[in-house]
């Protein structure tokens, strides 16, 4: 605040000397010129009257003559100062108006307000460093969720953009340089309610120092980094930085995870979906020949992805010397039919347009369309607001690299557990998932299934805790009982126990609950809450374990102890 | 050499000698203080309180004080110099002339440092 006081005392210098200087003169005027009062005797204004005058005429020009009626050098001089003040005035209000329009000045406002804004937070928030197509859909995201996060971007454009957003909470948004250590103190890296650092510009040089820098800061606050070359991300890794993803590869892993084990794509999907997204319907990508549009980055990872995968890929691109295509390459844009056929269209089974152009990926897209109707279409999507012309494509499968990170990036900030979870999953069949997606999809209704995590701790669930701590032999299917009504399941499955060091991976209903369990939780919206009640309410909990209403007063529970002694005395066989 | 620092010791200075002109001679004798030299004494001040505006260092922060200190006396000798004069009518007694010379003393202190302040700034400074 003080640093605007500065910047505005420096810059109105010079008016306030000017209209100091005026005044001195016309009122030192007055003071040396002789008067004459009514009577006609000499008189003389004093510096007194002098002030008195000069102070209204500046302002105002319309009191007369003050105290006796002036004489003509008098006058003279009047009119000498009025155009003198007026002036001055108008200079004066003209330099403060024209400061108060300053760039600078603008710029020192918005940072104060931005610094206003990061210190009324008070809830745990993230610091969000970039707000591309990423860092918008993230922020949306963590917003839905309850989370609240600050924003630093460099391009004006995009804060603009994400003033302009109906978040439903407020969002602090900078426009500024994340790589500088002073612009990222400056949204809350240093503050106790911080809880995560997410670097997301589309440099990798500024999203190495956003990590080092709150590596260093702040040691233990989460940290998740974007890194489009391997060895950025190695670096990142080499001091810690908590999560580092690698938007082509993430991408491409999850395309071809969508051709090779579809069942598995969709629980990814599912497991890191925003809240409130319509459930996707299952694919069925056709077995066979697949053609690859486009031999970028992006085009890299997919075809090294496909090939690991054991699936035969043929590759279009327009420059195949420069990019160092694969052998067999056919070269073209893949917008014309020609390149297409040649690149034997028809007896593919499926198309991927992943070039960075969105115009070109449409392009490719239809006129394979029009060369063989029955293709698998694929297509990645670069910008944002190209969806609806995406939507109208009737792809079967719109692969955004914008929301695939940020949902990624979602699910681990917003539920910890799930990489445990995923990783976990990532060993069992396709079979496997296709089963549990199955199961997810009979609870969750129309909408993606949430994702929670119980822990049995003292803080997070006292009731639990206390229960398992008294001997209660609470087991998953305890916790799942609806607490209005016991014999009634919860929508909702456990996904994972972990329990120190072990996971255990869908556990049955019968797994026990001991201390200190972490689980983890996918189900409707809604039935998170509910679980809540058996985790916290210690009346809620012996209901649930035992179908009996516990006495909630202390009159009563001594009353009845008789009744309730011997089970929780007796130790167990 | 640097026109903004001559200026700026030029008004601090200035804003001292004034003073003291207005403050020698006998302390109860209206014939020995001017209220021109304390009128001057008055703008000069204020301009030199304005040019310390903005400064942010330490010592630019304790100019910008010695200098409302000597504006704030000195205006309050004015403004009994224009009751008495104006409105009680009483006149420049010897009492009431002590009252304004004494308050311009107390400016006059705080300009001395000032300027004290602008030296030591000036000597620490070698180029």
């Amino acid at each position: 605040m003080h640093n605007l006081v500065y910047v505005l005392l420096r810059r109105i210098h010079v008016p306030l000397i000017v209209l100091v200087c005026v005044y001195a003169i016309s009122i030192l005027g007055f003071a040396l010129i002789p008067g004459m009062d009514d009577k006609g005797n000499p008189w003389d204004m004093g510096f007194f009257h002098a002030f008195y005058f000069v102070s209204f005429m500046g302002t105002t020009i319309g009191f007369g003559e003050i105290p006796y009626p002036f004489t003509d050098a008098q006058r003279l001089w009047a009119t000498v100062s009025i155009y003198a003040t007026v002036f001055a005035w108008l200079y004066g209000i003209g330099a403060a108006l024209s400061l108060l329009q300053d760039p600078a000045f603008q710029s020192t406002l918005r940072v104060n307000a931005f610094r206003r804004a990061v210190n009324l937070i008070t809830e745990p928030f993230y610091l969000v460093c970039g707000y591309g197509d990423t860092g918008s859909t993230l922020v949306r995201a963590l917003s839905e969720a309850g989370y609240r996060s600050v924003v630093i971007e460099i391009d004006q454009s995009r804060i603009i953009a994400l003033e302009l957003e109906d978040l439903g909470m407020p969002v602090p948004g900078l426009c500024a340089d994340a790589a500088e250590p002073k612009i990222l103190v400056m949204g809350g890296l240093n503050r106790p309610n911080c809880v995560g650092v997410i670097a997301l510009t589309n440099v990798d040089a500024v999203n190495l120092n956003v990590a080092i820098t709150a590596k260093l800061l702040r040691p233990r606050v989460a940290t998740i980094a974007r890194a489009e070359s391997h060895s950025v991300e190695a670096n990142m890794l080499s001091f810690g930085t908590d999560q580092v993803l690698n938007p082509f590869d993430t991408f491409a892993g999850r395309l071809a995870l969508a051709l090779h084990s579809p069942g598995m794509f969709l629980l990814y999907e599912w497991m890191t979906a925003v809240p409130h997204e319509p459930l996707r319907e299952p694919l069925f990508p056709p077995h066979g020949r697949w053609v690859l549009c486009g031999y970028g980055r992006f085009g890299k990872a997919v075809y090294e992805k496909l090939i690991a995968e054991g699936v035969q890929v043929t590759v279009i691109e327009a420059m195949p010397e420069i990019t160092n295509a694969p052998p067999g390459t056919i070269s073209g844009s893949g917008a014309e039919a020609s390149t297409l056929i040649e690149a034997g269209i028809k007896s593919a089974v499926g198309i991927v347009a992943g070039t960075d152009n969105d115009a070109n990926n449409l392009s490719i897209i239809m006129t394979a369309h029009e060369l063989k109707p029955s293709l698998f279409m694929v297509a990645r999507q670069n910008q944002h607001q190209n969806s609806i012309t995406f939507k109208a494509a009737k792809l079967d499968l719109t692969m955004k690299r914008g929301t695939v990170i940020a949902n990624k990036i979602f699910a681990l900030t917003s539920t910890p557990l799930l990489a445990d979870f995923l990783q976990a999953a990532w060993r069992n069949s396709n079979e496997w998932a296709n089963q549990l997606v199955s199961r997810i999809g009979g609870i969750s209704g129309d909408e993606v299934p949430q994702t929670w995590t119980i822990e049995i701790t003292p803080a997070a669930s006292p009731a639990l805790y206390a229960g398992i701590a008294r001997g209660r032999r609470a087991c998953i299917g305890d916790l799942c009982r609806d607490p209005r009504n016991r014999d009634e399941c919860l929508p909702c499955i456990a996904l994972m126990i972990k329990r120190e060091d072990t996971v255990i991976l869908l556990p049955e209903n019968e797994e026990l609950l001991r201390r200190g369990d972490h689980i983890l939780l996918c189900g409707h919206f809604g039935a998170a809450q509910q679980m809540e009640w058996i985790a916290r309410n210690h009346n809620v909990f012996d209901y649930l374990y035992s179908g009996e209403e516990r006495a909630s007063g202390s009159v009563w529970r001594w009353l009845t102890r008789e009744k309730n002694q011997p089970p929780v005395s007796t130790p167990k066989p | 050499m640097n026109l903004e620092k001559v200026i700026f010791a030029f008004f601090i200075v200035l804003a001292l000698t004034l003073n003291f002109g207005f403050f020698v001679g006998s302390i109860d004798n209206p014939v020995h203080h001017s209220v021109y030299e304390l009128f001057a004494a008055i703008v000069v001040s204020l301009i030199a309180t304005i040019l310390k505006f903005g400064d942010r260092t330490h010592l630019g922060a304790v100019l910008l004080a010695t200098s409302l200190v000597a504006d704030l006396q000195l205006i309050t000798a004015a403004v009994v110099w224009a009751v008495t004069e104006h409105v009680t009518h009483v006149g420049l007694t010897p009492h009431i002339m002590a009252i304004i010379v004494s308050l311009s003393g107390g400016a006059l202190l705080a300009n001395i440092t000032s300027v004290i302040l602008l030296v030591a700034e000036t000597i620490a400074v070698r180029r």
